[in-house]
């Protein structure tokens, strides 16, 4: 039998005849060629924005790492030791194993400090990223047909992230996370019916109990990790079959995609990347201070920090429960509806079915059913752009409430002012920034006209022979122009009677919202007006 | 080669020098000596008599106009009667009094008296009615027990003062200080003297003991670096958040943008 | 092609349903693509000294890379940790950090200067194709299924598959109740409406343990209180101390606005209240003695403890639950009897 991968024409080297040796026995045993030829070349376009994602799952494998080791030297117990480190301002203080390990790590195992942090930074780092570049999706439209599911994987990562970062910093159990799960837990006992009995449950016991944290460790090191891992699998085998969206530019069709081979330039690229978000990452690490957990001490229901905040993802929930006045609460056939606890609760879990559910809603609105590989620019799609801003003004007013106190203290403020400001904001702010962006979209999708049928401005002032004085515009080259042209127009639906003669409800709000999203709208630009536009 | 003789008959070089400094320190002393002796002013009668009419009218021109011409105060500012001397040391020493406006919050502001005047002040309020008195040094010589003192500070000062003693808001405008670099008489005046909406922590709540642990944990919070790394103020979770926004993915974006940009 | 009307419900028959572009526009008169624009020459491409350079730099940066992943390794020993020097920590960590952290960008920056710089910087093109399967594989597929139907009898034989799906349904239900001793056998309602404190507990500090005079409480004080007995239990003492952490206050007797029913309930203006909030459970810890209001600082709830400390602000609902409280015979502060309704957050049952 020959070894088919012997090919090069002059005299292979020792190294290249192992590689090919080796290569050959690996694919007599596993079709590895298969996934070569088909995964090798392939293309992925080249854009920063496109490279968000990576940066999550980079900081999802450098919490990995560092997550493992961290495993080595932590035990989840929560039985009662006396504290015999190294660190003065807790000797003989009674405290949790939990809290105890947490607190070796950090001062008596060489590195432990730093894997702890760049455990901990990644973590806020992934949370961020995966935010980033759901919000990049969001105004490319690149969660339209055949992307929708991707979206929905994509924002069960989302909430899954958040789940692990909530479960991993409750495990040192100090009094900052513990006073969070005690929030969490008095959450939980508001739900109807239920509430105190998930609690109980959840716990163990009373809270706070002897098992919670061991329980979060479980849910943290093993089966949020599994399912997040299955999940990114299914999200980065969809994102290969549909192949990555591309902007519109010269020799992009929404047929081809134009850009760089997996091998070797994007595999250098993306590579190299991993590196650099690990390095930043590390640099972070090892000149900031991140959860000094042995500031806080050990868990205990009776004393608090002032400036008690969970980590920053968790934000916008607590500043959801900061923005109700007081007094919501009533009490119906003997029992209790904690109002101030379940209506921040359903505003949030509205908010975020609102974000998974969007695709189908615009898909609904638009009636397109064609497959979508050319992502928008943000300004071509006024409307979805402006509601997008509206959305992320609303989760931002949340977020500042979280830190309603820290405002009032580096500001100079009262919390009060700052809360009521807030609970105006709340309203008034996304509405605003709806307003403020579509319109800024339209003006810019007009000034885009402009450029692409008279030049641009070159600051150049001629005098022409007659006394006038002109700038000479100076017209884009065919391929920047086409970036400006290519996107699609979308008219408002026309109602029709459907097959018995009615107009159905349905129809009429579809309408509705097919005029709001696109009665104002700015035209591309035809080659018969660009024809004109030339003479 | 023998060095060439520097005697000119004139005097040495230096001496000029050796001059300045014989009569540098000839004042200084000498000054020292007498000023010395107003310091321990309370040691005699006649001294203790001159520090309270001193006192008096150092009361009588910076505080008189808030605080009452007998310390029984105004519209203006609470009265002074049986707040004691500690009351003052702390007030005056901190900087907080005099208060640039009337309001519910004095804040820290460059000292204003020398601690000769405000010891004066402070002796003078002390003769108005018994109140809290210096306390002594061996309770806030910050050599106790940091552990103790730290469990203290949770319990009774981080839900104000932050666990890192950063300081934190109050309500209506109102805020908890920070507590670092403090000097230790004042920590310990304020936990006594409970200034404005600070309570008051007794003897019998905080015993001098304990106080002195308190102090001995904020002594060992200044003097100990934070461990990983620049702190970020020590606020928690919202300047690691907006870190990591600006700083860890804005660099990164950076980075991605260079990554992706056309090479020359 | 014309211009296609505006779309409606009716769907044409001669538009494949993947197609129908809904309300968009398509149009014949749009701009066509110009093609890909003509390749762009690096300085790498055209000199082949400036090559030489790119490679000579790339090379640095990988070496730089060694260099710091074997100062970590070599900071890890010089750097140890002296126990009790927190500057030794400090510097361990920064150093084997800075180490590592030179490590990883080395490689990083190389990698990407090369893909930059020296690889075939040229963009190149491929086609996609459409992502539902072709006709010939979609009948395959269907057939294979209805095959497989036709071999079982699936959709047949009804019997079998509803007993199926049925079984299938009942097999999680145990997982309902296997989670049941999660917990232990307690009434969890029940637990939640009783404290450690009673008729004749006294008050003690937090965390010593030992009881107050109230001689002990001046005014302007306060002081943080837990049942005496409560440090000194082996087993739940956290879970008590989460119910009866409570905050002892005194003001001047003038400025307690007390009610009738509540008059007995404080000691010459002493007055003892649940520390736990009643909106979520942080420890409602913040007191202003001059302005007698309570802030909790997780979210801002305010209670004023000159009247049965009410809501003032904030998102708490209720008020904090007074503890009424005398002295005994020594004068140390006692309470009268447990709270009179249960503490912290609100729950379904809490007025059963």
């Amino acid at each position: 039998m020959t070894n088919t991968l012997d090919n090069t024409a002059t005299e292979p080297g020792r190294g290249m005849r192992f590689t090919g040796w080796a290569a050959n026995y690996v694919d007599e045993r596993t079709s590895a060629s298969t996934a070569v030829k088909t995964l090798g070349r392939k293309i992925f376009p080249d854009h920063w924005s496109f490279m968000l994602g990576e940066v999550a799952l980079y900081s999802f494998v450098v919490l990995l790492i560092s997550g493992t080791f961290l495993t080595f030297f932590y035990d989840p117990s929560m039985t009662e030791v006396e504290y015999d480190g190294s660190y003065l301002p807790l000797k003989g203080i009674e405290m949790s194993v939990a809290y105890h390990t947490a607190l070796d790590i950090s001062f008596d195992v060489r590195g432990g400090l730093l894997m702890r942090q760049v455990h901990h930074w990644s973590a806020l780092l992934f949370v961020a990223a995966i935010g980033l570049h759901m919000l990049r999706v969001f105004f490319t439209g690149a969660f339209r047909k055949p992307r929708e599911l991707n979206w929905i994987v994509g924002f069960l990562l989302f909430v899954l992230a958040m789940a692990l970062g909530f479960t991993g910093y409750s495990l040192p159990d100090d009094l900052l996370s513990g006073n969070g799960l005690r929030i969490i837990d008095g959450m939980i006992k508001a739900f109807p019916v239920v509430g105190v009995w998930m609690s109980y449950l959840f716990f163990g016991d009373e809270f706070p109990g002897v098992d919670v944290i061991q329980r979060l460790y479980v849910l943290h090191i093993m089966l949020l990790p599994a399912i997040l891992i299955a999940t990114l699998a299914i999200h980065m085998v969809l994102l290969i079959v549909n192949k990555h969206t591309q902007f519109a530019g010269p020799g992009r069709t929404n047929d081809n995609v134009v850009g760089s081979p997996v091998l070797p330039v994007f595999a250098a690229k993306a590579g190299g990347f991993f590196f650099l978000v690990f390095g930043v990452i590390m640099l972070i690490a090892s000149l900031f201070t991140i959860n000094p957990i042995w500031n806080y001490g050990p868990y205990d229901p009776s004393p608090v920090s002032a400036g008690t905040q969970p980590d920053w993802y968790i934000g916008f929930a607590d500043g959801a429960l900061r923005l109700i006045p007081p007094g919501w609460e009533f009490v119906a056939f003997g029992y209790t509806w904690p109002m101030n606890i379940l209506v921040p609760t359903v505003v949030l879990i509205v908010l975020l079915v609102s974000v998974a559910l969007y695709p189908f809603f615009e898909a609904w609105v638009t009636g397109d059913k064609r497959e979508h590989h050319i992502a928008d620019r943000p300004r071509n799609a006024p409307t979805r752009t402006g509601i997008g801003a509206a959305g992320v003004t609303f989760y931002a007013v949340l977020w500042a409430a979280a830190s309603s106190d820290l405002i009032a203290t580096h500001f100079g403020l009262s919390i009060e002012g700052v809360i009521t400001t807030l609970q105006v904001l709340f309203f008034v702010s996304p509405v605003a920034a709806y307003i403020i962006t579509k319109r800024t979209c339209l003006a810019l999708q007009r000034k885009d006209r402009e450029i692409a049928l008279h030049g641009y401005e070159s600051g150049r002032i001629v005098r022409l022979p007659g006394g006038e004085y002109i700038e000479v515009h100076e017209q884009l080259s065919d391929y920047e122009r086409w970036k400006l042209l290519d996107y699609t127009e979308y008219q408002p639906l026309t109602v029709r009677p459907n097959n018995q003669g009615k107009i159905t409800v349905g129809t009429r709000l579809r309408a509705s919202m097919s005029r709001w999203f696109f009665e104002d709208r700015v035209e591309p630009i035809g080659a018969k007006e660009l024809e004109d536009s030339r003479h | 080669m023998s060095k060439p003789s520097r005697h000119t008959g004139r005097r040495h070089p230096l001496m000029g020098v050796l001059l300045l400094v014989v009569g540098l320190f000839a004042t200084g002393g000498a000054y020292a000596a007498t000023s010395a002796g107003i310091a321990h002013a309370e040691t005699t009668p006649l001294a203790a008599e001159a520090l309270v009419n001193e006192g008096e009218k150092l009361f009588m021109a910076n505080c008189a106009s808030c605080h009452g011409m007998s310390g029984e105060g105004s519209e203006a500012g609470p009265s002074v009667i049986g707040v004691g001397a500690l009351s003052v040391d702390f007030q005056v020493g901190t900087g907080r009094m005099p208060m640039a406006a009337s309001g519910p919050q004095a804040a820290v502001k460059p000292v204003q008296f020398t601690q000769p005047q405000t010891d004066a002040m402070a002796a003078w309020v002390a003769s108005l009615a018994p109140g809290p008195g210096l306390p002594d040094p061996q309770y806030y010589d910050a050599e106790g027990d940091v552990a103790n003192g730290a469990e203290l500070f949770r319990v009774n000062c981080a839900m104000c003062h932050n666990v890192a003693g950063a300081g934190g808001a109050l309500t209506e405008g109102k805020y908890a200080p920070h507590l670092r670099d403090l000097q230790p008489i004042h920590v310990y005046a304020a936990m006594v003297t409970g200034p404005q909406n600070m309570p008051v922590f007794n003897d019998m709540n905080l015993s001098p003991e304990e106080k002195n642990d308190v102090i001995s944990y904020l002594n060992y919070m200044d003097e100990n670096p934070s461990v990983g790394g620049f702190s970020l103020g020590s606020l928690g979770p919202v300047s690691e958040g907006l870190f990591i926004w600006l700083i860890g993915l804005g660099g990164l974006i950076a980075v991605a943008i260079w990554l992706t940009a056309r090479s020359n | 092609m014309a211009q296609r009307p505006p779309s409606s419900d009716l769907v044409t028959s001669e538009m494949p349903e993947e197609n129908d572009p809904g309300t968009a526009v398509v149009t014949s008169n749009s701009v066509s693509n110009p093609g890909l624009e003509p390749e762009h020459q690096r300085v790498t491409d055209l000199d082949p000294r400036e090559e030489k350079k790119a490679e000579r730099r790339i090379a640095l940066f990988f070496t730089l890379s060694i260099v710091g992943s074997l100062i970590a390794a070599v900071a890890y020993v010089v750097f140890p940790i002296i126990p009790g020097d927190m500057r030794s920590v400090r510097l361990n960590n920064m150093f084997v950090g800075l180490g590592l952290a030179v490590g990883l960008l080395g490689v990083g920056i190389g990698a990407v200067n090369w893909a930059k710089s020296l690889m075939h910087g040229h963009e190149l093109v491929e086609e996609r194709h459409p992502t539902r399967g072709d006709e010939e594989t979609r009948k395959t597929a269907v057939e294979m299924f209805s095959q497989a139907n036709k071999e079982s009898g699936f959709t047949r034989r009804s019997l079998v598959r509803n007993t199926l799906v049925g079984a299938l349904i009942a097999t999680p239900i145990p997982a309902v109740v296997l989670f049941r001793d999660l917990a232990p056998a307690k009434d969890p309602i029940a637990l939640m409406k009783q404290t450690m404190w009673a008729e004749g507990v006294r008050l003690a500090k937090d965390p010593s343990g030992v009881p107050i005079k109230a001689s002990e409480v001046t005014i302007g004080s306060a002081f943080h209180v837990v049942p005496e007995g409560l440090m000194e239990l082996e087993k739940h003492r956290l879970e008590e101390k989460a119910k009866a952490a409570v905050l002892l206050m005194r003001l001047p007797v003038d400025e307690l606005n007390e009610s009738a029913e509540r008059a007995s309930w404080s000691y010459q203006g002493i007055v003892a209240y649940s520390k736990i909030c009643t909106h979520v459970g942080c420890p409602v810890a913040l007191y202003e003695q001059q302005t007698h209001h309570l802030l909790c600082p997780c979210h801002q709830s305010e209670f004023d403890v000159a009247n049965e400390c009410e809501v003032i602000f904030g998102p708490a609902a209720r008020p904090l639950p007074q503890l009424p409280i005398t002295i005994d015979a020594e004068g140390y502060l006692v309470a009268q009897s447990d709270f009179t309704e249960p503490v912290g957050p609100s729950f379904w049952e809490r007025e059963l």
